[in-house]
This record gives C-alpha cells, sequence and structure tokens, in this order.
C-alpha cells in the first residue's frame, strides 16, 4: 500500500490506546477520540477536593509479558505488588500470597490444598492461552488462522496438561467453583476468597454453573504477573497514553462520538457530537457492542435479526463502586499498615455470597454485600491530601435496575456498605470526610458503558469465545465493512487485559493486508 | 383492536352471513383463523367468473398490519429488497422481505395511505418478526388483520361493475394506485391489486361496514346486469399459477418456519431479482443475497407448462425423460384459458443453468386404477397468462 490507511479508534480505554499504538506501529495514521476530557487522569476521579478515586479497575494484574513487548513497554510493572487478605469478623484474617496460604484458621492440609489448587488451575488457566491471545476461532468456514488456533488450544489442552488434568480440566470446566472449592478446602474463608475472584463483575454467584471458567479467565493473568493496586502516578492508562503517543497517534479527548459513517454499506469515518466529521478507512470501536452497533452504526444498516441479538446481549452489571475520602488511615482490626496496601476481601463464605447475589434477582440490592476494598493512597500520596486517605471499594451485588429506584436507594445501600466495613473497622465512619457511590447507572453515564458492565457485557458461556458478543461478529471485525470491534466486549472480554484491542488490532492490519494486496 | 376471539379455531369473517347465504357447498377450509370456502358453488363457475365476468372473494384473512411514525418509511425500505423511497403516497407495491441470511420470511403488498402512513398485507403471521425489525427505529406497529373488512373483486367487468356499484374515480385509477372514496354513505378505500393477473380491484372498509360493502355489490348483482359471483381459494390457486404468483409457505418454505438447512429460498431462488434492489440503503438480508449474487444460481423455482392435460400433482422433475431427478412440482393447474398445464417447480441447476431437458413424472388415475406418464416441460419466462386490460387506464368498460 502506498499511503497508509487512516484508522480511528473510539474510547481511550486500555484497549483502544493499545489497538491505536499497535496499528500506528503498523504504518496505519490512526487517530484515537476519547469522549471524556482526559485519558489517564479524568477530572471527575477527583471526587472530592484533593481526592482522586483510582478510575473502574482499582486492582489488575500486567499486561501479558507477549503484548508489553509488543507495545515496547519498558517499565518493569505499575503499580506494586499486593496480597489478598481474606477479612474474619473475629480478626482471624486469612492472607493469600502467591502460591501460599496463611491464617491461624488455615489447616496444614488447606495450605497444602491451596498450592496445588494453584498449581493446577493456572496450567488450566495457561492451557487457554492460545485461545485468550487469539481471535476467537469460527467453527464454520474456517480459514487456516482458526484452524491453528483450534490446533494449538487442543495441544495445549492435551498435551500442556497431560491426560489426567485434562481429564480433571474437562470435568470441572462446565461446573461451578462452589462445588469444586468444596471438594478441596475445608476453610470458608479460604473457598469464599477464591470464589470473590470467579464471580466479581459477573451477573453470577458461586453456585452458578460456569463460574469456574470465569475463574480461569481471571486467573489467566496471574499466569504472568501478580495483582497491584493501581495508582495515579502509576496509571498503566498514562503508560499506554506515552507509548501510543510515541507511535504516531493522534489522541483527541473531549471527542465523543456519535456516529460511524456508513457510506454504501462500509465505515468510512465518524460524526462527532460536536457536529465535526473525520474521514477514515477504518473504524475501530472500544465502544461496548450496544453502543457500537446500535447507537454508532445504527439498525438502519444491519440486518434486522442481528440488531435484535445485539440489543438482547446481556449487559446489566452489578458491580457497584464506592469512594471514600478519609481524614487518616483506617484502622482495621488486627491488620497492619502494610497489610492494608493488600486487597482486602470482606464474604466470610460461600453462602453469604450466594446471598448477596439471590435479591438481584428480583431487582434488590444485596442487604450484606460482598466488598473488595483497596487504599491506592498508600501506595500513591498524591491520590489525597497530606496524611488522608482514599478508599475504592467494589462492591457485590448492585442490580442495574433497582426495584425502587436508585435515586431512593442511594443513601440506605451506601449506608449498608459503611456499616459492613465498620464492623471490621470500627472507627472508620469517623473518618469519612466525603463519599461517592458509583452505581452502575452512574457507571453508564460517566463511562459510557451499557448497563455498567464490568465486561461490557455478562462473560457468560453463551456471551464468550466465537459468540462474543454474538456469533456473527466474534472476530474483531464487523457485518459492515471497515467498521471493527476492539474493547471488553469482544473476545476475551474485560478486566485490564488488553487482550480484545491486541487480538482485534492484528485481526485489521491482516485484514487490511489481504485487501490492499 | 377488533374482539377477535383468539381462542376459537375458525372465527366466522365480518362477511360470514353473505358467504353463507351463497355458499352451496359447505366447502370449508381454515386461512389465517378464519373460516373461508374453499369452494362456493362449483369450480367452474367460480374460475370463468374471474376470468370472464366479476368474481368477489373474501379477503379479509389476510395479514394486515399498519406502519406508522417519523421513521415509517425507513423501517420498512429496511425490512424489503425493494427500494420504498420512491413508492408515493397512494400508490402500492409488491415486495418480499428476508431474513439475515437472504431468504424469503414472506412476501406481501404496501400501501402508501398517507405521509408516514402504511399498511403492510402479508401471507402469514409477522407481528413477531416486524416488531423485532422495529429496533431502533421510531414506528408504532398495530396488526389490523381483524379491524378492517376487505373483498377482493377481479375480473374483466370488475371496472363496469364496481362504477355501476356507486364507486367514482376509477376510471383514473391506476393499477397499483389507492383512491379513498365514499360510497352510499361509508368510508372505503380501493385499491387496483389482486392475485388474479387480470384488472381487478380490493375493497377495504371499517369492520364494521362489512355488511354495507357486501350489499353494494350484490343488490347490483341482484340487478341483473352483472354475473357477480363469489369465488373461494380452489378457484385462486388456479388463477394465481396463470399470473405466475407465488404463495409462501405453499411453493417454498418460508424462512423463519425452517429448521432444515437449505430447504428455505432466496428471492433470486423464486425468480424475484426484479425486485431486489441493492442500490438503496442496506435491508435485511442484503449482505447475504451480494454473496449469493456472485456465485452461480444452484436452483430456481421455474414456471414449466408440461404436455398433455394430466396435471402433474406432486410430480417429480427429472433432468432427461427417466433420467436424475432434479427438482419437484410445488404448485401445479390445468389452465383453462391456455389449455395447457402449469407448474411452478423447484428445479436444480447445473453450472449455474438450469437442465435443458425436463421432464415430469406424471401419476394419474383412470376409474381409480393408477398410470403413469412422462411429460416434457418448457420453461416459461415471464407471466403464463396475462392481459392486456390488467393495464388499461381508464380500463375497458363492458
Ligand atoms: C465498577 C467496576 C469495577 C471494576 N474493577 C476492576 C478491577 O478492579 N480490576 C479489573 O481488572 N477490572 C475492573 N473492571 C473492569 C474494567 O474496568 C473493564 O473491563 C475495562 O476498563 C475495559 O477496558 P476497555 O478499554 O475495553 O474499555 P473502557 O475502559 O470502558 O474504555 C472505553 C473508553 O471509550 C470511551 N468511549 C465510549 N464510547 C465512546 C464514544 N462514543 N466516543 C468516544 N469515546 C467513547 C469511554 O469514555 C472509555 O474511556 C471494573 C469495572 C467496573 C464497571
Amino acid at each position: 500500500m502506498t499511503e497508509s490507511t487512516r484508522a480511528i479508534v473510539i474510547g481511550g480505554g486500555h484497549n483502544g490506546l493499545i489497538c491505536a499504538t499497535l496499528l500506528a506501529k503498523a504504518g496505519h495514521a490512526v487517530t484515537l477520540l476519547e469522549g471524556r476530557s482526559s485519558i489517564a487522569n479524568a477530572p471527575d476521579l477527583e471526587f472530592a477536593p484533593g481526592f482522586f478515586s483510582p478510575g473502574l479497575a482499582h486492582i489488575h494484574t500486567e499486561l501479558h509479558p507477549k503484548l508489553r513487548q509488543a507495545l515496547n513497554l519498558t517499565s518493569k510493572s505499575t503499580g506494586t505488588k499486593t496480597k489478598t487478605i481474606a477479612l474474619d469478623g473475629q480478626g482471624a484474617h486469612i492472607h493469600f500470597y502467591g502460591d501460599k496460604v496463611e491464617g491461624t484458621s488455615v489447616s496444614d492440609v488447606d495450605q497444602a490444598a491451596y498450592a496445588s489448587f494453584r498449581k493446577e488451575f493456572l496450567s488450566y488457566a495457561k492451557a487457554l492461552t492460545p485461545l485468550l491471545l487469539n481471535r476467537p476461532p469460527r467453527l464454520k468456514n474456517m480459514d487456516r488462522g482458526d484452524q491453528f488456533t483450534l490446533a494449538k488450544l487442543g495441544w495445549s489442552l492435551r498435551f500442556g496438561l497431560g491426560a489426567s488434568s485434562m481429564r480433571e480440566f474437562l470435568r470441572v470446566g462446565g461446573i461451578n467453583i462452589y462445588d469444586v472449592l468444596n471438594e478441596l478446602f475445608d476453610n470458608k474463608l479460604v473457598k469464599a476468597a477464591i470464589s470473590v475472584d470467579a464471580v466479581m463483575g459477573h451477573h453470577m454467584a458461586p453456585r452458578t454453573p460456569t463460574t469456574v471458567l470465569t475463574y480461569l479467565t481471571r486467573l489467566f493473568a496471574e499466569t504472568h504477573s501478580e495483582p497491584s493496586v493501581a495508582t495515579k502516578v502509576d496509571s498503566l492508562h498514562r503508560e499506554l497514553e506515552a507509548s501510543a503517543i510515541a507511535a504516531g497517534v493522534d489522541i483527541k479527548t473531549d471527542a465523543w462520538v456519535e456516529k460511524v459513517i456508513i457510506e454504501n454499506d462500509r465505515a468510512n469515518g465518524v460524526q462527532l457530537a460536536s457536529g465535526q466529521t473525520m474521514l477514515a478507512d477504518i473504524v475501530a470501536s472500544s465502544a461496548d457492542a450496544k453502543n457500537t452497533f446500535l447507537k454508532l452504526a445504527g439498525a438502519a444498516n444491519l440486518d434486522a435479526m442481528f440488531v435484535h441479538r445485539i440489543s438482547k446481549t446481556r449487559t446489566n452489571g452489578s458491580v457497584a463502586r464506592l469512594h471514600l475520602a478519609l481524614k487518616d488511615i483506617p484502622s482495621f482490626t488486627n491488620l497492619t499498615t502494610e497489610d492494608l496496601k493488600g486487597r482486602l476481601l470482606i464474604a466470610p463464605d460461600m453462602r453469604y455470597i450466594e446471598r448477596a447475589f439471590n435479591p438481584t434477582k428480583y431487582g434488590e440490592h444485596a442487604e450484606q454485600p460482598v466488598l473488595e476494598i483497596t487504599i491506592p493512597s498508600l501506595h500513591d500520596a498524591t491520590m489525597a491530601p497530606d496524611g488522608q486517605h482514599v478508599m475504592s471499594v467494589n462492591i457485590c451485588y448492585a442490580p442495574y435496575h433497582l426495584k425502587q429506584g436508585w435515586d431512593n436507594a442511594r443513601d440506605k445501600f451506601t449506608q449498608i456498605c459503611i456499616d459492613t466495613l465498620s464492623a471490621y473497622a470500627p472507627n472508620l465512619p469517623s473518618q469519612i470526610i466525603q463519599k461517592e457511590l458509583l452505581t452502575p447507572q452512574d457507571i453508564e453515564t460517566r463511562f459510557n458503558i451499557s448497563g455498567g458492565h464490568w465486561h461490557h457485557g455478562e462473560l457468560a458461556i453463551d456471551q464468550s469465545f466465537m459468540m462474543r458478543p454474538i456469533h456473527g461478529t466474534a472476530q474483531y471485525n464487523t457485518p459492515i465493512e471497515n467498521l471493527f470491534l476492539c474493547g471488553a466486549a469482544a473476545h476475551p472480554g474485560g478486566g485490564i487485559t488488553g487482550l480484545p484491542g491486541w487480538n482485534a488490532a492484528r485481526r485489521i492490519i491482516a485484514m487490511t493486508k489481504d485487501k490492499s494486496s | 383492536m377488533s374482539d377477535h376471539n383468539y381462542l376459537s379455531t375458525h372465527e366466522p369473517s365480518p362477511f360470514d352471513s353473505g358467504i353463507r347465504a351463497q355458499s352451496q357447498t359447505e366447502n370449508w377450509t381454515g386461512w389465517n383463523g378464519y373460516l373461508s370456502p374453499r369452494i362456493a358453488d362449483t369450480l367452474a363457475s367460480e374460475y370463468f367468473a374471474i376470468r370472464s365476468s366479476c368474481s368477489v372473494m373474501d379477503l379479509t384473512p389476510m395479514e394486515k398490519y399498519r406502519i406508522t411514525g417519523p421513521d415509517a418509511t425507513a423501517f420498512l425500505n429496511r425490512l424489503v429488497t425493494r427500494d420504498l423511497t420512491k413508492l408515493r403516497v397512494g400508490r402500492v407495491a409488491y415486495v418480499v422481505w428476508c431474513n439475515d441470511e437472504g431468504k424469503v420470511i414472506d412476501d406481501g403488498t404496501v400501501f402508501h395511505l398517507a405521509e408516514n402512513d402504511y399498511r403492510l398485507c402479508a401471507q402469514h403471521h409477522q407481528l413477531d418478526w416486524l416488531l423485532l425489525s422495529s429496533i431502533g427505529f421510531d414506528v408504532s406497529i398495530q396488526k389490523e388483520t381483524h379491524d378492517i373488512a376487505a373483498l377482493s373483486v377481479q375480473g374483466p367487468t370488475s371496472f363496469s361493475a364496481l362504477s355501476a356499484a356507486g364507486i367514482k374515480g376509477l376510471e383514473t385509477l391506476k393499477p397499483f394506485g389507492i383512491l379513498n372514496t365514499n360510497v352510499n354513505g361509508f368510508e372505503l378505500t380501493v385499491s387496483r391489486t389482486g392475485f388474479t393477473g387480470d384488472l381487478g380491484y380490493e375493497l377495504w372498509a371499517e369492520r364494521a361496514r362489512a355488511d354495507d360493502l357486501w350489499n353494494t355489490l350484490f343488490t347490483l348483482k341482484d340487478t341483473g346486469l352483472f354475473d357477480i359471483r363469489l369465488i373461494g381459494l380452489d378457484a385462486l390457486e388456479m388463477v394465481r399459477i396463470e399470473a405466475g404468483f407465488i404463495m409462501p409457505g405453499w411453493d417454498f418454505n418460508t424462512a423463519e418456519s425452517t429448521i432444515r438447512a437449505d430447504h428455505d429460498r432466496s428471492p433470486f431462488e423464486l425468480g424475484l431479482d426484479w425486485i431486489v434492489n441493492f442500490d438503496k440503503p442496506y435491508f435485511t438480508g442484503k449482505s447475504a443475497l451480494l454473496a449469493e449474487k456472485a456465485r452461480p444460481a444452484t436452483r430456481r423455482l421455474l414456471k414449466l407448462t408440461l404436455e398433455g392435460n394430466k396435471p402433474p400433482v406432486g410430480s417429480f422433475i427429472f433432468h432427461g425423460k427417466k433420467g436424475k431427478q432434479t427438482g419437484a412440482v410445488m404448485a401445479q393447474t390445468w389452465s383453462p384459458i391456455l389449455k395447457r398445464c402449469l407448474a411452478l417447480a423447484d428445479v436444480d441447476f447445473i453450472d449455474g443453468h438450469p437442465p435443458n431437458d425436463l421432464w415430469a413424472e406424471i401419476y394419474y388415475q383412470k376409474e381409480l386404477k393408477w398410470h403413469v406418464k412422462w411429460a416434457r416441460c418448457e420453461i416459461v419466462e415471464g407471466q403464463f397468462w396475462s392481459h392486456p386490460r390488467r393495464r388499461a387506464t381508464p380500463p375497458m368498460p363492458f
């Protein structure tokens, strides 16, 4: 190709940034359009004067080493490694670090079981690598890439795992985490802490089928890195923004895309909310699938059943976020300040999680929620005024559609969360200067994510892999020529993995090469 | 909404008393939840009423939907394969619509009644598909099948008969035109449309006016000036084949009721290329149809005439006499006006072309004894039968 392809990437989340950077590195002229006023540190993250929230992902792992390499990311890591602490009402907390679990209530048997569980499940997660690091293979009309991915997946399951592990993987792959953990452990808190990873961000609880699979997709990140608390200085988004700029991406903020311009059934640009239009040969959208197809592309440009299926994808979020501005360091019973740098979980046992989930089926919020707590200001002093602190809490479960309406429940639900916290940190209420609760509806408006869903759409088995977001657009290209998906709505889903953005970029590069050759 | 009883197996039509009074045979069948005559008197007299005088058929059971709202045109244009932006107010168009795979769901007619106000008539129930297709469009879709009483008045004397019945303005009404008028004190909509390939009209009134509409026609019959005859579905089947019109669900399996792969049909496979327009905005099935168009044809619904006088009921079609089976007859009739056997047959193509030597194997009985014969088939392009009076404006008076 003599002239470089003009590409527009919609959305400056980490997937949009990664996709844009890789397209620019491949020689495309890339413009990235982010609707919010900044990529990394949007002003609305300052939820109280001088107090900054960490953005949506408050704890995450590093990007896959191959992806870091593709992006030429140099710095060793973002954030500080952290451990998980499952809080106990009596102060007998349990500490998880790597394949170790420690706590007065944890038996030797459970400790050994934990080490072998980690080993086994990490190997399952690793066996999924070919599936996660590639576009999901089509099962009909496969091309060589599809066949290769399937072959690699088959190989890694059969030979990477070995016969007996593969058998076990196939056994547990489709069942729920509740049964599996009950088989393996005695300690309630251990089981609950593990199962939080299987359900947080999903409309699922430990007894929901396929929660082993959701656990594995989350665990995949830990095959190459350990989680760290997201902060302001050490922001991954900031690092990715710098690498995008270095690759020549033209980043425009305050640039809400209102429409993808489609002529002769092909995407050839975008129209911004300001009315400005921009032409491009390729448009890659990291907005979720409902936004991309129903709002940006428009039903009139798509087949009716396709539109119907997109409109029926399940995108209602069930996680809320609480930000607290604190006068000083909170004190939790039996935890040191060093411990507070970790990820604290309030989920006493698996039934507690299940019970917190049940009301969401009926449009009600949990009365005793599951909480995931970080205090990022302990890692990054710039996030709060001197000596003061920020607490960020992911809350399960808060349904998108609340029967009584969130306006009528916001204060009550905030209080429920604070009460739940103060059972472990009794003086917390007196330390609170300001609080901000983001319900799934708030997340929807603020970040333009349909339903405010963690994964831009439920990551259930029928909305995964070659069916993500739906079949017919599961390989990043869409029914509309030159329009692509590159965000969490695409395979393999949300969380800070960068895999959708990476896979999409490779797909776009391959498809434009095919066309020009 | 009418108080149509959805629980009853077969509802009487709003014209029930009139129809019963004329039905000599009690030969009923179900049609879209209504009790409809197959034959009211004799098949021959009904057929010849259509072809030589004036026939009347109850059209009420046909599915009817009212589509209104600011996006009505855009919605319909995305639904059907034809370009409806060119359909002016007061005009009707024959249309088909497809699923995402470009397979035909149903056919029907779109009536552009007023700005942003359309009626869509369909062979089969379509409310679910219409609602599903309406996501993202500002339209309202109302089923009005039971709210509108409709009669089809077809035949060479239909223009004169309807004019004599007091309907004014028909002389300037062109084929596929709509006329809103008032007759004997009630509102009547007349469209110059039909399913017979001949001069004819369809009359639409509010259900409450069904008796008025019926009486308008049959008091004229009582004068003895016109042979106005009630017909049933069997006669219609004969003339619609002569006219080359297809029946979704009979001539081919409709897409949304097809389970087995390859049992549904695209507009191209049905010979409807002329209503597929790729130079219009996107419509459901467009991508699939573009891809199909780029491939050689694998099969077509062909119009065949057959030698002899035995209709090919349920016949297979063969390539060469006693050769390889290559298709099947989907609809057939003996055409009295053409003195020929006619068939619509689903035929496999070879390298994009129809086999050059087609034969039908026909089973028939003589005094209950079965016989078999082979009949050579000729492919016919266009309608088997048509008449210039279908298009003449004003139509010839009788
Ligand atoms: C409450 C909550 C808590 C979470 N916590 C964690 C966590 O602790 N750890 C973790 O790993 N993951 C977490 N997640 C999930 C994670 O945040 C997402 O999966 C991830 O951000 C998806 O990345 P993305 O780049 O695909 O999309 P996003 O990060 O959503 O980025 C999309 C970007 O596109 C922009 N945009 C959208 N539409 C338009 C438009 N029309 N025009 C211009 N710009 C547009 C948006 O403003 C946004 O910046 C959480 C999610 C939620 C909802």
